[in-house]
C-alpha cells in the first residue's frame, strides 16, 4: 500500500477511536450515581437555585443536545467551563495547558531514566543469553515492573527526603532535582519492557552474516556489538518507547498522586471526585488525543523505515 | 525439546508458592483476619504474632494468608475470563475478517486509547460499596483487548496454512476449523500473555486501592499495602511486607511469562500487557 491511502486510513480509524472515547466517557459520567448538582450546588440549596445549576450545566436538555454542546466546545478550544458562574471560570483547555508541562516533564523524564536502564541491561543480557548473567538481568529488568508504583514511591521518599534528607519531598514538584524521584520510579517501571525488547532484538541481529563479516575485518568486540549490533537492533526498541511515551502522556495518576505533582492524571482524578463533567471529558479527551497522535506517529516512522508494515 | 532458561525457574518456583501459600492460607493463618487484639497495637514480630500486628492490633501474617487466598481468586478469575473473551473475539475477527473484523478492531482501538486504570475507576466508582465482583468485573470489562489483538494476529497467519485449507476442502464447518484446527495452533502466545497478565492483575488492584476505591475487603494485598504506606513514618514493616509479597509474585509471573515466550518462539518480540 502507498504512503497516501496507509495514512489516510490511519487517521480515519484514530479520529473514530478518539470519537468512541468521547462518547465512551459520556456515557460512563451520565450513568456515575449522585447527581452532580447536588454536589455543586450544596446540600441546602433551594430547588430553584437547583433549577438554575442544572440549566447553567444543561443537564435540563436531552443526551444528545448535551453531547453537541461537548462537541460545540471541542471545536471552539474552550473543552467547556465548570459552573456556577462558567464565564469567570478558566475554561478546561486552560487547565488542561497548566499541567501540560509536569506531564510532559515527568514522561521525558521517566522515558530518559528507563532507556538509561534498559539498554545496558538488555544488550548485556542479548550476550550472555541463556547464562546466569542473562537471568540476573531478567530479573533486575522485570522486578521494576513488578513493584507496586505506589509502593516504591513512597519508600523512595522515606528513603531519599525523610531520611537521607538529599531530595526534594512530595508537593515540591517545582523545586530543582524534583523531577529526580518520580522520573526513577516511572523509568523503573517502563525498563522492563525497554530491555527485554532491547534483548531480544539484539539476539536476533547477533545472528546475521553482516555481524560475522564485521568480526572478521578484525572490529573489536564491542564496536562490533554497539555499532553494527545495536544500532540494528533499536528499531521495534524506539517503537515501544514511543507507544510507552504515548501511554505516559495520559499522567502517570499513581505517581502524580503519590508526590503529590500536578498533571493531567490529578487533573482527571480532582474531575471525577468533583463530578466536573466537563472537566473529566476535556482532560479524557486530550489524553486519547494525545495517545493516538503518538501511536500514529509510531505507526508512521515504522512504515517509513520497514515497508513491509504498509502492506499488513 | 528446549530447555527452560534459570531465571522461569525461578518464576515458576514464585509461583507455585504462591498458589501453595494461597491455597492452604486460611488454614495455616493463626488468627482470623478480622480479629483486633487492641492490647497489641502496632506490635513487633513476636511468638504470638510472627509478623507483628497493625494499627487495629490485627495479626499482619493471618491478613497476609487470607489476602493471598483472596489475590489468587481475583486474578485467576480475571485472567481466565479475560483470555476467553479476548481470545474468542480475535479469533472471530481474524477469521471472518470484513466487519466483524472492523467492528471489534475498533472496539479495541478505543479501549486502547481510554486510560485503562481510569475506566476500572469509572465502574468501581458506580457501585456505592464494590466488593470483589465488581472489581473483578471492571478489571475485565478492557482486560480482554490485549488478546485479542494477539489471537487476532495469529489466526491472520495460521488461518493461509494448508491444514486449514483441507480442512475446509474436507467440508469441515466454520466452527469446527476455528476450535479444532485454529485454536490449538494460536494457544502458546495467549499462554504467555495470561501469564503477564497474572501479576498485572494484582498490580491494578493494589493501584484501585491506593486510590480508595478497592473492594470492600480490608485484607487484600493492595488494602494491607495501602494502610502500610500510611504508617510508613512510624513503622517500616507494614509497608514492606505486602509490598514484597506482591513484587515476588508479579515478579514470578512475569519471569514466567518472559520465559513461556523465548521458549515458544524467540523471534517475538512484543511482551504482552
Amino acid at each position: 500500500m502507498p504512503i497516501g491511502p496507509f495514512l489516510l486510513r490511519r487517521l480515519g480509524s484514530s479520529a473514530l477511536a478518539v470519537l468512541g472515547v468521547s462518547l465512551l466517557v459520556f456515557f460512563f459520567l451520565h450513568m456515575v450515581p449522585g447527581d452532580p448538582v447536588d454536589r455543586l450546588a450544596g446540600g441546602d440549596a433551594t430547588p430553584e437555585q437547583r433549577r438554575d445549576m442544572a440549566a447553567c450545566m444543561h443537564l435540563d436538555q436531552p443526551m444528545a443536545t448535551q453531547f453537541g454542546i461537548f462537541l460545540r466546545n471541542v471545536a471552539n478550544g474552550t473543552l467547556g467551563r465548570q459552573c456556577p458562574d462558567p464565564e469567570h471560570k478558566p475554561s478546561v483547555m486552560t487547565r488542561v495547558l497548566e499541567v501540560m508541562p509536569y506531564t510532559i516533564e515527568l514522561a521525558l523524564g521517566g522515558m530518559l531514566v528507563a532507556l538509561l536502564m534498559a539498554l545496558p541491561l538488555g544488550v548485556v543480557a542479548a550476550i550472555r543469553r541463556g547464562t546466569w548473567v542473562d537471568a540476573g538481568a531478567a530479573m533486575v529488568s522485570l522486578s521494576g515492573i513488578s513493584m507496586p508504583t505506589m509502593w516504591m514511591g513512597p519508600l523512595f521518599i522515606f528513603i531519599f527526603y525523610v531520611q537521607l534528607a538529599w531530595l526534594p519531598g512530595p508537593a515540591e514538584a517545582d523545586a530543582p532535582l524534583a523531577l529526580l524521584l518520580p522520573s526513577v520510579v516511572v523509568g523503573t517501571h517502563l525498563m522492563a519492557m525497554l530491555s527485554r525488547m532491547t534483548r531480544s532484538s539484539l539476539v536476533e541481529v547477533l545472528r546475521e552474516d553482516y555481524m560475522t563479516t564485521a568480526r572478521a575485518k578484525g572490529l573489536p568486540e564491542w564496536v562490533v556489538i554497539l555499532k553494527h549490533g545495536l544500532r540494528n537492533a533499536l528499531l521495534p526498541v524506539i517503537t515501544v518507547a514511543g507507544l510507552q511515551f504515548g501511554s505516559l502522556l495520559g499522567g502517570a495518576i499513581i505517581t502524580e498522586k503519590v508526590f503529590a505533582r500536578p498533571g493531567l492524571g490529578t487533573l482527571l482524578l480532582e474531575g471525577i471526585g468533583e463530578r466536573n463533567y466537563p472537566l473529566v471529558q476535556g482532560t479524557v479527551l486530550v489524553i486519547a488525543v494525545a495517545y493516538v497522535t503518538v501511536n500514529l506517529l509510531v505507526d508512521l516512522a515504522y512504515g517509513l523505515a520497514d515497508p513491509r508494515v504498509r502492506r499488513a | 525439546m528446549k530447555r527452560l532458561s534459570p531465571s522461569t525457574w525461578i518464576g515458576i518456583g514464585l509461583i507455585a508458592m504462591f498458589v501453595l501459600i494461597a491455597l492452604a492460607g486460611p488454614w495455616l493463618a493463626p488468627y482470623d483476619p478480622t480479629d483486633q487484639d487492641l492490647d497489641n497495637i502496632l506490635a513487633g514480630p513476636s511468638a504470638d504474632h510472627l509478623l507483628g500486628t497493625d494499627e487495629n492490633g490485627v495479626d499482619v501474617l493471618s491478613q497476609l494468608l487470607h489476602g493471598a487466598r483472596l489475590a489468587l481468586v481475583i486474578s485467576g478469575i480475571v485472567v481466565v475470563l479475560c483470555a476467553t473473551i479476548g481470545t474468542a473475539l480475535g479469533v472471530l475477527a481474524g477469521y471472518y475478517r470484513g466487519w466483524v473484523d472492523e467492528v471489534i478492531m475498533r472496539a479495541v482501538d478505543v479501549l486502547l486509547a481510554f486510560p485503562g486504570i481510569l475506566l476500572n475507576i469509572a465502574i468501581v466508582a458506580l457501585i456505592a460499596r464494590p466488593g470483589v465482583g465488581v472489581m473483578i468485573f471492571a478489571l475485565s470489562l478492557n482486560g480482554w483487548v490485549g488478546y485479542a489483538r494477539v489471537a487476532r494476529g495469529q489466526v491472520l497467519s495460521v488461518r493461509e496454512r494448508e491444514y486449514v485449507a483441507a480442512a475446509r476442502a474436507s467440508g469441515a464447518s466454520n466452527r469446527r476449523i476455528m476450535w479444532r484446527h485454529i485454536f490449538p495452533n494460536i494457544l502458546s502466545p495467549i499462554l504467555v500473555q495470561m501469564s503477564f497478565a497474572f501479576g498485572g492483575v494484582i498490580l491494578v488492584e493494589a493501584s484501585l486501592s491506593f486510590l480508595g476505591l478497592g473492594p470492600q475487603v480490608n485484607y487484600t494485598w493492595g488494602a494491607l499495602l495501602d494502610q502500610g504506606t500510611t504508617y510508613l513514618w512510624k513503622t517500616q514493616r507494614l509497608a514492606l511486607i505486602p509490598g514484597l509479597a506482591i513484587m515476588l509474585v508479579v515478579l514470578g509471573s512475569n519471569l514466567l511469562g518472559d520465559g513461556l515466550r523465548d521458549r515458544f518462539d524467540p523471534k517475538r518480540q512484543v511482551i504482552g500487557g
